[in-house]
């Protein structure tokens, strides 16, 4: 199964081309990394970009942690503790979440295209670099924020950036100013990146390859790429009506003046929410293609999948304002966003069922990456189920702003995409790198991961429930919280320690991994039909498709993926008994 | 085995739609995206300023000045057919004529607002409506800019000899950006000249 | 199993908790608070029904599917999808998401449309970083920090009804066993209503992070019996007392530039921008529940309010000992 070599015209004629590369000197490999157009380094460089902000970010949470440890500690000050939630949270999801997604789809979708590389590679190299430098300049904040007589440093307004705390007058100082200006950058390079993995895959797929024949990686980005589209360009417009407040005298958010605080948190959250469904649709990506292979059978629901996807998207652009339930909307809408709130709830649990569906009646392998995805599915279950818990408008008064709510987005986050993210690294490493991870080093991976993760976020939703409110520096110490606060940190170190096995993994098996061969899983998708690492071209001959899975149907002549005629979406196949 | 991959002799055609206008589509939907939420701040403070000077008492319909932004979208559809025709020279013409329409729409621009910073002290500080106001109106008018110093460029290809017919598409995707710019003023204009005064 | 343990491990400290907590919402003493508890147990239910079937199921075909070790290596059969199974799995879900959200709404026009009735007790809430003003327009009372209410259980029907807004930023008040929580807006008034059903205390604090001491805007809501009430609104509706003995005090508190910010009724200090201190005596902490309402603390406040609570607006005043000692005196004959 490893290591098998199918005939291919297309990629395997052209195994020694990377070996054979050549190198120069370290500072031309430099060089040659800086001025790339090519989407697998670009890619390369959004993974390693987000690793490296999880682990700063991960930092950040450590110090909450510590801080929470004890009532009344004094571990870090007040102000302190406010820049780094704050940090954390935008850190997170602007330079971790979105970099990790923009990464694997750069890398992956022309080789599961069947391309060379992205519709606009140049404009793919501009999006990268412009959010790079919204991280810097956005930690540059800690260095060059600092203002009159202290005021400034790193912003300190939470993540969401609440009107009228976010004004002249209550945030002084330039901290504010490297949030809102160092997103607006990054947003650019985000809104590029969706304008080209929409052009990638509209425009630039192998011949054969109908959209229908996509494999569901590719139409994930493709739904994720338009709520990007959909969904930044708000907080962008935001963020630029909050420098207009404090630079030019603005009145958007100035109650004072006619102006409104109410109107920033509509429009944040109308970037916030979609943004969320950002994040998780290549999740969904990844457990597309890790549990179909592993679990040796097609993804059940291909066109369920698609139309799945097409409605969380649609519908997750109306359910925002159940961040702000507790705002002062009236009775009937409030009413509306429970209701569109539970509705996208639905095509997100059909996306479960299918995947069980896919496992049932395989012959599962539980390589580290397909036990990240059975991680995934049961804790994006209970992610999804605490959202429609959050979605009861009335409970929502009392769980709004508490430590339930952060225990339900770390569920999905951490115990959700990064899990996915996670099986994703196991699953394409090889073919990124061309030696596999480490599997024993895998399991411990996993392993302490789960109890980790556990330990610490199922736990996290219990004082929610008796009180605990978000964002703060301390708490008091008769409310029933300590010995919680304690067991949840005591699980976020656990996860430092399962993350950190991760990193050493990787490195290691850089150096000294087992060689992957093209197509170590026995799977399906075009890019397996490449080198391991694939040739700069990718493809020597463009390959020609009649199915969704190419190598299915040339490993299994006798049993292929019936070709679909022009306009037909369902696949045959055998119906079930 | 080999057939699976191989090319059938029957296969269609395989056509995929054209890079530049999917990618300038996407640009579009973002714009629009950012354009909506400042219209809808826009909106939502029609008559909340609670001082200063008010749209009614400043504001005047600058339909001149709307007929010549729109009517360089025609201008641009004549210059695009003119090089499908390969007419170079009339292409060069009407490109040009779209251009100097845009920059009369900003100059008159330029105006209305000289007269509302001086004459009725309206800036971007004094109020909510002098902050919607220039916000929304300059988002746009940096868009005619942005598509103004483009098509100069355009102008300055096809002038020295650079700019062929096999470009057309190129052109026509640019166009396409231009002729969204056009189409946001009109309801920029609704929004603050009809609905908000 | 993990999984499964894990869950009645949660469940069962939950329930531990709810009864040991001051704050847990499952533990409700007024109607809001008893309306949220109700629904959220229903929805609980349906989702934990939720959640163990199709956890059951994911995990049974995690571990039924396994490749067996004597596998031959051939491929399952390959299943592509079934318009019936995917058609009832959807169907099922929107059936429950009608059931759940008419179950929801109904409770939302309940508690949000609830009339006023003509006994309630109205108090206007204005929030302050980092503290709480109450007013309570028809009694002409102005009180900060400690909010008191009457009991309203079935013999004696009267609610408390607010209505609550900002000064500056966005705060939120939460008092999870009276209700959910509501946020106050500048420039705008949003509404809420308790009625508690047994006397006591019920702590609670801001819910809106609105600046760098937001977690030190405590809430102590004291919920006291119909005489109580009567008494301590006969109380705070007396000027400020003027005992002679700390008369020094009172004099450097009024040349002082306190008086710019706080305000004791029947003396010439009127400010806004602090908290009115006219029955300060009779609160049990101070600083919005930063600290007890004792000597010491209170001497310290006055000399340096960032040693308790760094960051606060109140300014150190930088007086003299002698001047924090009289003025700390006349403050604690401010019953």
């Amino acid at each position: 199964m490893a290591g098998s070599s199918i005939p291919v015209p297309g990629g395997l004629g052209a195994t020694e081309v990377a070996a054979a590369e050549a190198e120069g000197t370290w500072l031309e490999v430099l060089h040659s990394w800086i001025v790339t157009v090519d989407h697998k380094k670009l890619g390369i460089m959004y993974v390693l970009y987000a690793m490296l902000f999880l682990v700063i970010g991960g930092i950040e949470a450590i110090i909450i942690r510590i801080q929470l440890f004890f009532p009344d500690n004094h571990f870090v000050s007040a102000e302190t503790f406010n820049r780094i939630f704050t940090m954390h949270g935008t850190t997170m999801i602007f330079f971790v979440a979105m970099p990790i997604t923009f990464g694997f789809g750069n890398y992956l979708l022309p080789l599961m295209l069947g391309v060379r590389d992205m519709a606009f590679p140049r404009l793919n190299a501009f999006a990268f670099w412009m959010s790079a430098f919204g991280g810097l300049l956005l930690y540059y904040s800690f260095i060059g924020g600092v203002g009159l007589q202290g005021a400034g440093s790193a912003p300190d307004v939470g993540w969401w950036a609440y009107s009228p705390l976010t004004s002249r007058a209550f945030s002084r100082g330039h901290s504010t100013d490297y949030w809102a200006i160092s997103l607006i950058v990054s947003g650019f390079g985000s809104i590029g990146v969706g304008i080209n993995f929409i052009a990638t895959a509209f425009c630039t797929r192998c011949k054969g390859m109908t959209l229908f024949r996509m494999p569901l990686l590719p139409w994930l980005y493709v739904v994720q790429s338009f709520l990007i589209l959909l969904a930044v360009s708000p907080l962008t417009a935001a963020q630029v009506m909050l420098t207009i407040d404090r630079y030019l005298g603005g009145h958007f958010f100035d109650t004072q003046a006619g102006g409104s605080a109410l109107i920033w948190a509509h429009f944040f959250w109308i970037f916030g929410h979609p943004e969320v469904y950002v994040l998780i649709m290549p999740s969904f990506a990844v457990l597309n293609e890790v549990v179909p292979v592993f679990s040796r059978k097609a993804i059940f629901g291909y066109p369920a999948m698609v139309a799945a996807s097409v409605a969380i998207a649609f519908v997750s652009l109306g359910v925002w304002a159940h961040h702000m339930f507790t705002i002062g909307m009236t009775s009937v809408g409030n009413a509306f966003f429970v209701l569109s709130t539970m509705v996208v709830g639905i095509p997100t649990g059909i996306k479960i069922f299918n995947w069980i569906a896919t496992m049932w009646g395989g012959k599962i392998r539980y390589a580290t990456a397909m036990l990240f995805c059975v991680g995934f599915l049961v804790q994006f279950l209970i992610a999804g189920l605490t959202g429609i818990i959050l979605s009861i408008a009335p409970f929502n008064w009392q769980l709004h702003n508490s430590y339930f709510v952060i225990a339900h987005f770390h569920y999905v986050i951490v115990g959700g995409i990064l899990f996915a993210m996670f099986g994703g690294i196991y699953y394409w490493f090889p073919k990124v790198t061309g030696r596999m991870l480490d599997e024993r080093l895998g399991k411990w991976n996993f392993w302490l991961f789960v109890i980790g993760f556990h330990l610490c976020f199922d736990v996290m939703h219990v004082p929610g429930v008796l009180g605990m409110p978000r964002s703060i520096y301390t708490y008091e110490a008769d409310r029933g919280w300590t010995t919680l606060n304690q067991i949840v940190s005591v699980g976020a170190a656990i996860q430092g320690i399962a993350i950190a096995i991760l990193v050493y993994n990787i490195i290691r098996s850089c150096l000294k991994g087992a060689v992957a061969g093209p197509d170590p899983w026995d799977a399906w998708t075009l890019e397996w039909t490449t080198s391991s690492p694939p040739p700069p071209y990718n493809f020597a001959i463009e390959p020609v498709v009649h199915s969704r899975r190419p190598l299915w149907d040339l490993k299994h002549p006798n049993d292929p993926d019936e070709p679909l005629e022009e306009g037909m979406i369902h696949s045959g196949g055998k119906s079930p008994s | 085995m080999s057939h699976a991959v191989h090319g059938h002799v029957s296969d269609p055609e395989w056509r995929l739609p054209s890079r530049g206008r999917v990618g300038m589509f996407s640009l579009i939907v973002a714009e629009s995206a950012i354009f909506v939420i400042f219209v809808v701040a826009y909106v939502y403070n029609i008559g909340r300023s609670t001082y200063g000077p008010q749209p009614r008492q400043v504001l005047e319909l600058p339909i001149l000045n709307t007929i010549f932004l729109l009517s360089s979208s025609f201008t641009i559809v004549m210059a695009e057919r003119a090089l499908v025709k390969r007419a170079m020279a009339a292409f060069k013409a009407w490109w040009a004529l779209t251009i100097v329409l845009g920059a009369i729409f900003l100059l008159g621009t330029g105006r209305e607002w000289s007269k509302l910073i001086n004459v009725d002290h309206l800036t971007i500080s004094t109020n909510l409506f002098g902050t919607t106001f220039y916000s929304l109106v300059g988002l746009h008018a940096s868009h005619v800019i942005v598509g103004l110093i483009m098509l100069t460029t355009v102008l300055i290809f096809a002038l020295t000899g650079a700019l062929k017919p096999e470009h057309t598409e190129k052109v026509e995707v640019l166009a396409i950006y231009w002729h969204f710019v056009d189409w946001v003023w009109v309801v920029v204009f609704t929004v603050v000249y009809v609905i908000g005064r | 199993m993990l999984q499964a343990a894990l869950l009645l491990a949660v469940c069962a400290a939950r329930h531990a908790f709810a009864l040991s907590s001051k704050t847990s919402i499952f533990s409700p003493a007024a109607t809001p608070a008893k309306v949220s508890y109700d629904l959220s147990l229903f929805v609980l239910t349906i989702t934990g029904g939720i959640f163990v079937t199709v956890a059951s199921l994911i995990l049974y075909a995690a571990v039924r599917f396994r490749r067996r070790p004597d596998d031959d290596g051939s491929e399952p059969p390959q299943i592509f999808g079934s318009n019936q199974i995917e058609l009832s799995w959807t169907i099922i879900p929107v059936l429950i998401v009608v059931v759940m959200f008419l179950a929801t709404a109904r409770m939302i026009f309940a508690i949000q449309d609830a009339p006023q009735p003509p006994s309630a007790l109205e108090v206007t809430v204005i929030g302050h970083q980092f503290w709480w003003e109450f007013r309570y327009p028809a009694q002409h009372i102005t009180t900060a920090n400690e909010l008191h209410i009457p009991v309203s259980d079935t013999s004696t029907s009267r609610p408390t009804f607010m209505k609550l807004t900002s000064a500056d930023v966005i705060h939120s008040f939460w008092v999870p066993r009276l209700s959910g929580k509501i946020d106050l807006l500048p420039n705008r008034i949003n509404e809420m209503w308790m009625d508690p059903h047994t006397p006591g205390l019920y702590v609670g604090q801001c819910a809106q992070f609105c600046g760098v001491q937001h977690a030190k805007m405590l809430l102590r809501v004291y919920v006291d019996t119909p005489e109580q009430f009567a008494a301590w609104v006969k109380q705070e509706q007396q000027p400020g007392v003027q005992d002679p003995a700390v008369a020094a005090g009172r004099h450097d508190f009024e040349s002082q530039a306190c008086m710019n910010c706080h305000a004791i009724a029947g003396t010439p200090a009127r400010g806004q921008f602090g908290p009115d201190l006219t029955h300060l005596a009779s609160r049990k902490t101070i600083a919005s529940g930063a600290a007890d309402n004792t000597t010491e603390n209170l001497e310290r406040w006055i000399d340096n309010p960032d040693l308790i609570k760094t960051g606060s607006l109140m300014p150190a005043m930088h007086l003299t000992a002698d001047q924090v000692h009289d003025i700390t005196a006349y403050l604690n004959t401010l019953q």
